[in-house]
C-alpha cells in the first residue's frame, strides 16, 4: 500500500511521521524542526491562496510547502 | 558587522580591553536580540520574525570591573546543515573560542529549543541555558523546572524575562561565574548515540587524536562528521584547526573500517546522519518532558483562533489589505501636520538666511544658489519625508512586533511559488510601501540570494511613501474631479488602488520573467515559522524604528538632496538665449514624452527629482510656471490649473501616475542596492526593470487611448 504523506492529511488530522524523504538540504531542514519518527504532526491552517499549509508539531507552528510536505511520509 | 559602524564612542573605549568574549546563540525568535541590546545597550533591530541576524553582530558591556565581548551569533534551529546562517553560527561557537556560549531558548517551545542545545553541548563545556520568554510560558501555563533542567544538563540555567532588564542580572552573574571560573573541569551532560554508532566514534576519534593534539571532545565532534562526510564542514574543519581529515590516510582508513563495520550492521551512511539527528532530538524530548510542564493542555488555543481568521480563505486577504491602507491612511493624514510645520520652520530660517546673505553682501548668484538651491531642495526632503517615515515605520514595526509578518508570508506564498518566489517578498514588498530603500534591505529576510536578488530588483514596483501623496494629487484633480461629489473620493481611491494592484501584479509578473531568465531557477524550499502572537513594545518600537530606519534613510536622503538641490538649481537658472536648461532638456525628451502621452517637462521633473519622489511635482510646478526654484503648493484645486494649462487631460493624468509606480529607483533606493548587492551590474538592472515597465505601459495606453478614444 501506498504510504500517505503530510500532504495528504486533512486539517486537524494528526499523523505521525514515519520517515523523511527527498533531497538533502530539504531533509536536513525538516528534521532540525523536529520532524522525526514518531512525531505527531498537524495541519492547522491553509493559506488563502491554496499552498502552504501550516502544521503543528512539537508546539509550534511551521508552513511547509506542498511540494516539501510530500516527503513527510506518516502513519 | 555592519553593526560595528554603530559602536557609540564608549563601546570604542571599552572595545580594546575585553576580558572575556560571550557568543550569544539560539533559534531564531527567541529574543536574542533583545538580550543582546539590553546588555550592550545597542540597536540591534529586533522584531518577530525569522532570521533579524544576518552577519555576527558585537557589543560590549561592563560587569564588576570586567570587560565582556559579546557576539550575537544568527538565529538557528541547528548547526548541523550548511544554509549561510548555520555555517556562520557553527563557525563561531566551534573555532571563534568563545569563553562561554549563552544559549537562549524559547520557554514556551523548550523542547524544540534544546535541540540546538545539545548540539551545543557536543562542541563545547562552557555553555549557559538562558530560558527566555518566562512570561509568555506563565501566561500560556506552561511551567519550566530551570533547576532540573540545570542538574540534567550540569550546565547554569538562567531564567530571564528579556524585555525587562532587571532580569538579566542574574544571567550576569552566571556568565561571570563561568568565565572566572577555570575552564573545562565541569564535565556536561554527554549524548549517547546507540552501541554501534558509539563504537565507530571512539574507533575515528582514536585515530584522530594520535594524529593531532586535540581535545577529547573536540575530537569526538569532528569524528562524527568524519563519518556523517558532510565535505563543506569537514574542509571548513580542516581549515579553522589546522588539520587534514578527508586525505589523511590513517584517518581515512579508520573511517571506512568504521563505515564498513556500521554497514555490516545495517546501519549506511545515509541512515547514520538520521540516527543523530533523531537520537538528538528523542534527548530533547526527553528533557523537555521532565521539565516543562502544562498545565493548560491547548495552552495555543487563542493563538489558533486569531490565526483561523488571519489566513481563512475569505478573510485572510481583506483583512492584510485594510491593515496595510488603514497604516497608509494614517500615515497621509497624520504627516502633514508636522510636514506643514517643518515647512514653515525651514521656510522662517530661509528668510532669516537671506536677509543675512545680504547683509554680509554676498553676491546674489551665490546666495541664490545656496540658499535657493541647495538649503531650499534639503529642508524640503526632509519636511516631506521625515514625518511620514517617523509615522509608518512604527506601525509597521508593531505589525512585525505582534508576529503579523510571517502571516502575510504565509497567506500570499500561493502566489509567488507561481512566480518562483518566496511569500517573504510580500513583507520586504510592505516595507517597500514605507519606503523602498528599507524595503531592499529588507530582503535579507530571504533566505535563497537567487530570490533575494529578485525581491531586491523589483521591490520598487510598489510605490513607496513619496509617490502615495502624489499618486493621491493627480487622482484626485483628474479623476474624481471629472465626476464630483461623494463618489470622487471612492474613485481616486480606487484609482491608486487599481495602480498599486498593478504594481503587485507586475512585481509577480517580472519575478517570474527573471526566474526564466537571468536568474533562472527554482523556488526553494518554503520552511517558515509562524511564531505566538506576543504584545508589541511600544515604547522600543518608536525608539528603534525611527532611530534604525527613519533616521537612517534620512541621512542617505540628505547626501543626496544638497548636491541634487545645486543642480537642479543650476539648470533652472543658467540658460543659453534666454532659455533654461530644464527647458532645453525638456525639448529634447519631448518626441520621447509624446509617444508616452507625456510631456518633456513632466520627464525632466521625474529625472531630476532622483534624490526623493517627494520633490517630482514641485520641480514640475515650477517648470511650469518658469519659475527659478521648486514651488510649494497645497491647494489641489490650484495644482489642478496649472496642470490644465498646460495641456494636461485625463490621458496625461493616467500615465503620470503609472509612470509615477513604475520608473526608477530614487538615489537611496539605488544606493541601498548597490550596498546590498554590492554590483553595479544589479544596480542597473534595478534601475532599468521598473523604467522600461514604466516606458512601454504609457506608450500602450496612448496607443489605446489614440486609437479608441479619439
Amino acid at each position: 500500500m501506498k504510504q500517505k504523506t503530510a500532504n495528504e492529511l486533512e486539517l486537524e488530522e494528526i499523523g505521525i511521521v514515519h520517515k523523511i524523504i527527498g533531497e538533502e538540504t530539504i531533509k536536513r531542514r525538516l528534521l532540525d524542526l523536529g520532524l522525526i519518527e514518531g512525531t505527531n504532526i498537524k495541519p492547522v491552517l491553509i493559506s488563502p491562496s491554496g499552498d502552504p499549509r501550516a502544521f503543528e508539531f512539537r508546539s509550534s507552528l511551521i508552513a511547509i510547502r506542498k511540494e516539501d510536505a510530500e516527503n513527510i511520509k506518516v502513519k | 558587522m555592519k553593526k560595528k559602524e554603530n559602536l557609540s564612542i564608549k563601546q570604542k573605549e571599552i572595545k580594546q580591553k575585553s576580558n572575556y568574549t560571550i557568543a550569544l546563540a539560539g533559534n531564531p525568535n527567541v529574543g536574542k536580540s533583545t538580550i543582546f541590546n539590553n546588555l550592550t545597550g545597542m540597536n540591534q533591530h529586533t522584531g518577530n520574525w525569522t532570521g533579524k541576524t544576518v552577519a555576527n553582530a558585537t557589543g560590549y558591556f561592563e560587569y564588576r570591573g570586567k570587560t565582556y565581548k559579546l557576539v550575537d551569533i544568527p538565529g538557528t534551529y541547528s548547526i548541523m546543515s550548511h544554509s549561510e546562517e548555520e555555517e556562520i553560527a557553527r563557525n563561531y561557537i566551534c573555532f571563534g573560542n568563545p569563553d562561554a556560549t549563552v544559549v537562549v531558548v524559547d520557554a514556551t517551545s523548550l523542547e524544540r529549543n534544546l535541540n540546538l542545545v545539545l548540539q551545543i553541548t557536543e562542541i563545547t563545556d562552557n555553555l549557559i541555558v538562558c530560558v527566555n520568554l518566562l512570561d509568555e510560558a506563565r501566561k500560556k501555563k506552561i511551567e519550566v523546572h530551570l533547576e532540573e533542567l540545570s542538574n540534567i544538563l550540569k550546565v547554569p540555567v538562567v531564567g530571564v524575562t528579556a524585555r525587562k532588564k532587571s532580569t538579566l542580572n542574574n544571567l550576569l552573574k552566571v556568565i561571570r561565574n563561568v568565565c572566572e571560573e577555570k575552564k573545562d573541569i565541569r564535565p556536561i551532560y554527554q549524548i549517547l548515540y546507540d552501541e554501534k554508532i558509539e563504537k565507530a566514534i571512539h574507533e575515528v576519534k582514536e585515530i584522530i587524536m594520535e594524529q593531532y593534539k586535540i581535545k577529547e571532545k573536540l575530537a569526538r565532534w569532528v569524528s562524527i562528521k568524519v563519518l556523517d562526510g558532510e565535505e563543506c564542514i569537514l574542509k571548513e574543519i580542516e581549515k579553522q584547526l589546522n588539520i587534514q581529515l578527508i586525505n589523511q590516510s590513517e584517518i581515512d582508513k579508520a573511517r571506512k573500517k568504521a563505515l564498513a563495520n556500521l554497514a555490516k550492521e545495517g546501519i549506511y551512511q545515509e541512515e547514520f546522519k538520521e540516527r543523530i539527528v533523531s537520537t538528538i532530538i528523542k534527548y530533547a524530548e526527553k528533557i523537555g518532558k521532565k521539565v516543562c510542564q502544562f498545565e493548560e493542555k491547548d495552552y495555543a488555543k487563542r493563538d489558533r483562533k486569531i490565526d483561523k481568521i488571519l489566513t481563512s480563505k475569505k478573510y485572510g486577504i481583506p483583512i492584510m489589505i485594510v491593515f496595510l491602507l488603514l497604516i497608509f491612511w494614517i500615515t497621509i493624514v497624520g504627516a502633514n501636520y508636522p510636514s506643514q510645520f517643518l515647512f514653515s520652520l525651514f521656510g522662517n530660517i530661509q528668510e532669516k538666511l537671506i536677509e543675512f546673505a545680504i547683509y554680509i553682501h554676498c553676491p546674489e548668484w551665490l546666495s541664490n544658489m545656496l540658499i535657493l538651491g541647495v538649503y531650499q531642495t534639503l529642508t524640503w526632503v526632509i519636511s516631506v519625508m521625515l514625518p511620514p517615515m517617523a509615522i509608518f515605520f512604527p506601525l509597521f514595526t508593531i505589525l512585525e512586533d505582534l508576529g503579523y509578518l510571517p502571516r502575510i508570508a504565509f497567506n500570499m506564498d500561493g502566489f509567488f511559488k507561481k512566480a518562483c518566489c518566496s511569500g517573504k517578498q510580500m513583507i520586504t514588498m510592505c516595507m517597500g510601501f514605507g519606503c523602498n530603500s528599507c524595503g531592499v534591505t529588507g530582503c535579507r529576510i530571504i533566505d535563497s540570494p537567487r530570490e533575494r536578488l529578485i525581491a531586491i530588483l523589483t521591490n520598487n514596483l510598489v510605490p513607496c511613501n513619496g509617490r502615495f501623496p502624489f499618486l493621491i494629487t493627480i487622482a484626485t484633480i483628474f479623476i474624481a474631479g471629472t465626476i464630483g461629489g461623494i463618489g470622487a473620493s471612492i474613485v481616486s481611491t480606487i484609482a491608486v488602488m487599481f495602480v498599486i494592484i498593478l504594481g503587485i501584479i507586475m512585481t509577480l509578473v517580472i519575478s517570474k520573467i527573471l526566474s526564466k531568465t537571468i536568474l533562472k531557477g527554482m523556488p526553494s524550499s518554503f520552511v517558515l515559522e509562524l511564531p505566538p502572537y506576543r504584545k508589541p513594545q511600544f515604547l522600543k518600537v518608536l525608539v528603534r524604528s525611527i532611530f534604525d530606519r527613519t533616521i537612517f534613510i534620512l541621512g542617505r536622503a540628505i547626501a543626496v538632496a544638497g548636491p541634487a538641490g545645486l543642480v537642479i538649481w543650476l539648470f533652472a537658472n543658467i540658460g543659453i538665449q534666454g532659455e533654461s536648461l530644464l527647458t532645453i532638456i525638456a525639448n529634447f525628451l519631448e518626441p520621447l514624452a509624446n509617444l508616452m502621452g507625456l510631456d518633456g517637462y513632466i520627464l525632466t521633473a521625474f529625472i531630476f527629482g532622483i534624490p526623493a519622489n517627494e520633490i517630482v511635482l514641485p520641480i514640475m510646478l515650477m517648470c511650469y510656471m518658469q519659475g527659478t526654484s521648486l514651488v510649494n503648493m497645497e491647494d489641489t484645486f490650484a495644482i489642478g490649473e496649472i496642470l490644465r494649462q498646460n495641456g494636461w487631460t485625463i490621458l496625461t493624468a493616467i500615465n503620470v501616475m503609472l509612470f509615477t509606480v513604475f520608473h526608477f529607483p530614487c538615489a537611496t533606493t539605488l544606493l541601498t542596492i548597490k550596498k546590498e548587492t554590492g554590483s553595479w551590474k544589479w544596480t542597473a538592472i534595478g534601475f532599468l526593470i521598473p523604467t522600461v515597465c514604466g516606458i512601454v505601459f504609457c506608450m500602450l495606453t496612448t496607443l489605446f487611448y489614440h486609437v479608441f478614444v479619439i
